[in-house]
């Protein structure tokens, strides 16, 4: 199928494109920008007057709950590839279960599915799972989900044999025992309302381990979901001393802080937990200077989840089809121009996946293409939600930016123009 | 952010938290009280503002001591009391919090006085009753977790009223487990918003809560610095599973530190009261010479306990 | 319907004029309750025209007001003072205006939850009718009719003085 979007502005942040131009997609890929190539007759003409024309999203984490529900949510929300965590039921721990979750996925040809595999057997932090043949089966990396390792001699074993075969190590950064029993920042609002608290130093302790037995092993490190300035800054040290290592923030955590509890709304519990408005600042300056790229961490959770007491609710908010109007509300109140904004969630996630053939839209690319409105307002309602998860703070908020269609390898896979 | 203790003309329709209330109503809530006291000295010990009334108390958590002095404040206003152990019924059955409220909406309560063990709990049921239209039904908070204890911290402020008369020239530490006690945040709200200018938290770093100055304490890690010149001692209870290695080597050292002995009052003013939210661990928290000295005012407390807590159903009935 | 005579009657001389009706009819084991906050002067000021050997008693019918579930608690709530054993006396409730008859009943049932009176009577300076309980006053001086929409009350100046005040309430 070849097909031609016309008259929209194209945004592509690795070529540092903003600008007035056609896009040409022949078998699934980029075939021309600007420029149709040689004796290209379109099949297809999508008029993309006024509206952004930009890779499609990719989202570093995302929980696939019900698939295609989730699935559909995430081509409606212009996320053309999400990583799941292997803490699934059941957890991603044999190539088969990889296998069938990859081909699940790929029957329904709406986003691409990249499963992380677990690092080890049941995600129990002992064993090593079987790398190879979870690779070999479509994991891209290999993780423990929430799951901790707590032998830290497990955990160097791990990172030797990872980096043995060259495999990435996706971790989130959160000391088990400085964390277990809290569920919310360890500070001012948290000692107010009397919520156990979670330290920073649970994930300065958990990055500063983690960064060591990088450094030690050269394994290839990507530490999902930070949470503090002071995480952040060592990543960021790190990184300019030469570390192989990668990190990525929750778009929720860039606008949200432990303030945004209020008066115990289950909401306002993430994990890792909204932390204070200094942290949010180290967070989004982090992002913007390139040092962590964005995920939703998509969370959908059922209604009852909440509706408990805060320690008692499940942590997570639903973020498949708010990661594009989350992120160009981050970047609008950064000034930060489309090109910028749009980095966290294309390029730099599919340098993070060491994919040159995603996140961008140079000749030869995946035709993964998010079409949208920017200025478009919409309400967050449990109706114009498409996942079936309807947990989010945002509830109610007018949004800015909306999609309008997605195509995935060249297809068209979401349509509301 | 809208304050779920109030309605829309800023009158007291839950007590959740001393947090966010004006000092009126506070003020308001004491000197209702006040009127309450006189009526145990009477033939009938009732009055009939809340006859035909019923009032849950529903404990998540157990406390008879703390459910007692509910039901005698109810029954002083005439109410009919339902007390619910429901540690033992609803919810080992799998029934959740809301399914449990929903089915009492449906007995006709008019109050629920509510114990959890979470933080933030009656907000859940003050924020339920209104999505379901009940908002009719008063919520009395009677200890969530670590978060407040509403009426503790006014029975607190009625006992420090009575003796010290005013607020404004006053220097009080609360002692001990800040970080676990929900007495202390409330008393902590009280004071500051009854214009107390100085209000000190005396502990172990393990036992203060993170960010305290933000409440607007001082906080004294050292005794005898901190209770010099006090006027009043709020000492807070350590609980048993505290003692035990990992917040504390032990008790007896936790009482060398922090145990209010009659020399370590001496540092407070003379004419200083000592106070307790009950139950007393002697030897741990309080030497038993000042639990029964002539500074301790634990048992007035209690006293005032009833006639604060009638004060505050009768506030909120009315509302 | 009558409108209140103007200027307005001294409430102090009518105080005097109450005490002489009461003054005959006194016993040794007379006693005087006041209710908050005009009824209460009153008690006060006859305490004194009369030479009663005990403090009046002083009563707040906050708490048992029948239209609590409408209105809610007053906001000043005082407390209820009596500082003598009511059973067996004889006891003349005072209140500045007797209108409806809702306080009176109000205070009859405070006074009994104290103790069982040998007998109560009623003292007011005003009796503005428009009565909705059987309630009839043993002692009054001052019969007048008004419109539902004004109000009469009872006030006290910084010296001690005690005045009418009548207001509409639109």
């Amino acid at each position: 199928m070849k097909i031609a979007i016309t008259n929209g502005r194209l945004v592509d942040p690795k070529h540092q494109i903003d600008a007035r131009q056609d896009l040409y997609l022949a078998d699934g890929r980029v075939a021309g920008v600007g420029q149709a190539p040689a004796g290209f007759q379109a099949e297809r003409e999508i008029d993309a007057r006024g509206l952004v024309v930009c890779p499609g999203l990719i989202d570093l984490s995302a929980r696939p709950g019900k698939l295609e529900t989730e699935l559909k949510a995430a081509v409606a929300g212009g996320v053309t590839t999400l990583v799941c965590p292997p803490d699934l039921d059941p957890v991603l721990d044999e190539p088969e279960l990889a296998e069938r979750l990859v081909r699940q996925a790929a029957d329904l040809g709406l986003a691409r599915l990249l499963p992380l595999g677990a690092l080890t057997q049941n995600l129990e932090g002992e064993r090593l799972a079987e790398m190879a043949g979870l690779r070999q089966a479509g994991c891209i990396a290999f993780s423990q989900g929430k799951r901790p390792v707590l032998d830290t001699q497990a955990l160097l074993r791990a990172f030797e044999y990872a980096a043995t075969f060259g495999y990435a190590i996706w971790l989130q950064p959160q000391d088990y025992y400085l964390s277990r029993n809290g569920f919310a920042h360890d500070g001012e609002v948290g000692s107010r309302l009397g919520l156990t608290g979670i330290p920073v130093s649970a994930e300065t302790v958990a990055i500063a381990t983690y960064l060591t037995l990088a450094a030690d092993t050269g394994v290839r490190l990507h530490l999902r979901r930070l949470s503090s300035a002071a995480g952040m800054a060592m990543v960021a040290k790190a990184r300019a001393e030469g570390v192989a290592v990668t990190c990525d923030v929750g778009v929720h955590h860039l606008h949200l802080s432990e303030h945004d509890i209020g008066f115990f709304d289950t909401h306002a519990r993430f994990d890792p937990p909204l932390r204070s408005l200094r942290d949010r600042d180290g967070l989004c300056a982090g992002v913007a200077a390139g040092t962590a790229a964005l995920c939703s961490d998509h969370t959908p959770l059922d209604q009852d989840d909440k509706l408990v007491p805060f320690g008692e609710a499940k942590p997570g908010a639903t973020g498949l089809e708010l990661l594009l109007p989350l992120t160009l509300k981050w970047a609008a109140a950064a000034k930060l121009p489309l090109n910028a904004a749009l980095a966290p969630v294309t390029s730099a996630p599919a340098a993070i996946l060491g994919r040159d053939d995603l996140g961008h839209l140079g000749l030869g690319a995946q035709a993964d293409i998010c079409l949208f409105s920017a200025e478009e307002p919409w309400r967050v309602t449990p109706h114009n939600l498409r996942s079936a998860g309807k947990n989010t703070p945002f509830l109610g908020y007018e949004m800015a930016g909306r999609n309008k269609a997605t195509l995935v390898a060249g297809q068209v896979v979401f349509d509301a123009l | 952010m809208h304050n779920p203790q109030l309605n829309s003309n800023g009158e007291l329709i839950h007590l959740l938290s001393i947090e966010g209330l004006p000092r009126g109503i506070l003020t308001h809530i004491l000197d209702t009280a006040a009127s309450f006291l006189g009526i145990t000295d009477r033939e009938v010990k009732k009055v009939p503002l809340l006859r035909g009334k019923s009032v849950f108390n529903l404990f998540f958590e157990n406390s008879t001591r703390t459910r007692t002095t509910f039901e005698i404040a109810a029954k002083r206003l005439s109410a009919d009391v339902l007390n619910l152990d429901i540690t033992r019924s609803s919810t080992a059955k799998g029934e959740t919090l809301l399914d449990t409220i929903d089915n009492l909406c449906s007995m006709h309560a008019d109050m629920f006085v509510v114990r959890h063990a979470s933080s933030g709990a009656p907000y859940l049921i003050a924020d339920h009753l209104k999505r379901v239209g009940r908002d009719d039904i008063h919520v009395v908070n009677a200890g969530d977790g670590r978060h407040a204890h509403p009426t503790q911290g006014l029975l607190d402020m009625y006992t420090i009223r009575h003796f010290k008369k005013n607020f404004e020239n006053l220097r009080v530490a609360i002692v001990g487990d800040i970080l676990h006690s929900r007495v202390a945040r409330s008393d902590i709200h009280a004071l500051t918003t009854l214009g107390v200018p100085e209000v000190r938290a005396i502990g172990p770093q393990t036992l203060l809560p993170t960010d305290l100055g933000r409440m607007g304490v001082q906080v004294y890690h050292d005794m005898n610095e901190g209770l010099r010149d006090c006027d009043v001692v709020i000492m807070l209870r350590l609980q048993n599973e505290r003692m035990n290695g990992a917040l504390l080597p032990s008790a007896g050292e936790y009482f060398k530190h922090y145990g209010l002995t009659p020399a370590k009052l001496a540092l407070a003013k003379p004419d200083a009261i000592v106070m307790h939210p009950g139950p007393m661990n002697r030897g741990v928290e309080i030497d038993s010479a000042v639990a029964d000295g002539p500074q301790a005012v634990i048992l007035d407390q209690v006293t005032f306990g009833i006639a604060v807590r009638m004060a505050v159903m009768s506030i909120l009935a009315g509302n | 319907m009558t409108l209140p005579p103007f200027p307005l009657p001294d409430a102090e001389a009518q105080c005097r004029a109450l005490a002489d009706l009461i003054r005959p009819r006194l016993t040794p084991d007379t006693a005087l309750v006041g209710i908050y906050s005009g009824g209460a002067w009153i008690a006060e000021r006859l305490s004194q025209l009369l030479q009663l050997p005990e403090e009046a008693g002083l009563i707040d019918i906050s708490f048992y007001r029948d239209d609590f579930a409408e209105k809610g608690l007053h906001p000043q709530v005082r407390p209820t003072q009596i500082p003598f054993d009511v059973n067996g006396r004889r006891l003349i409730l005072v209140d500045d205006v007797l209108y409806t008859g809702r306080t009176t009943r109000a205070a009859l049932n405070e006074l009994f939850d104290y103790g069982r009176p040998a007998a109560v009577e009623l003292a007011v300076l005003a009796d503005r009718g428009e009565r909705e309980l059987p309630v009839a006053p043993t002692y009054c001086v001052w019969n007048l009719e008004l419109p539902r929409q004004t109000c009469l009350t009872l006030g006290r100046d910084e010296t001690g003085l005690l005045s009418w005040r009548v207001e509409d309430h639109a």
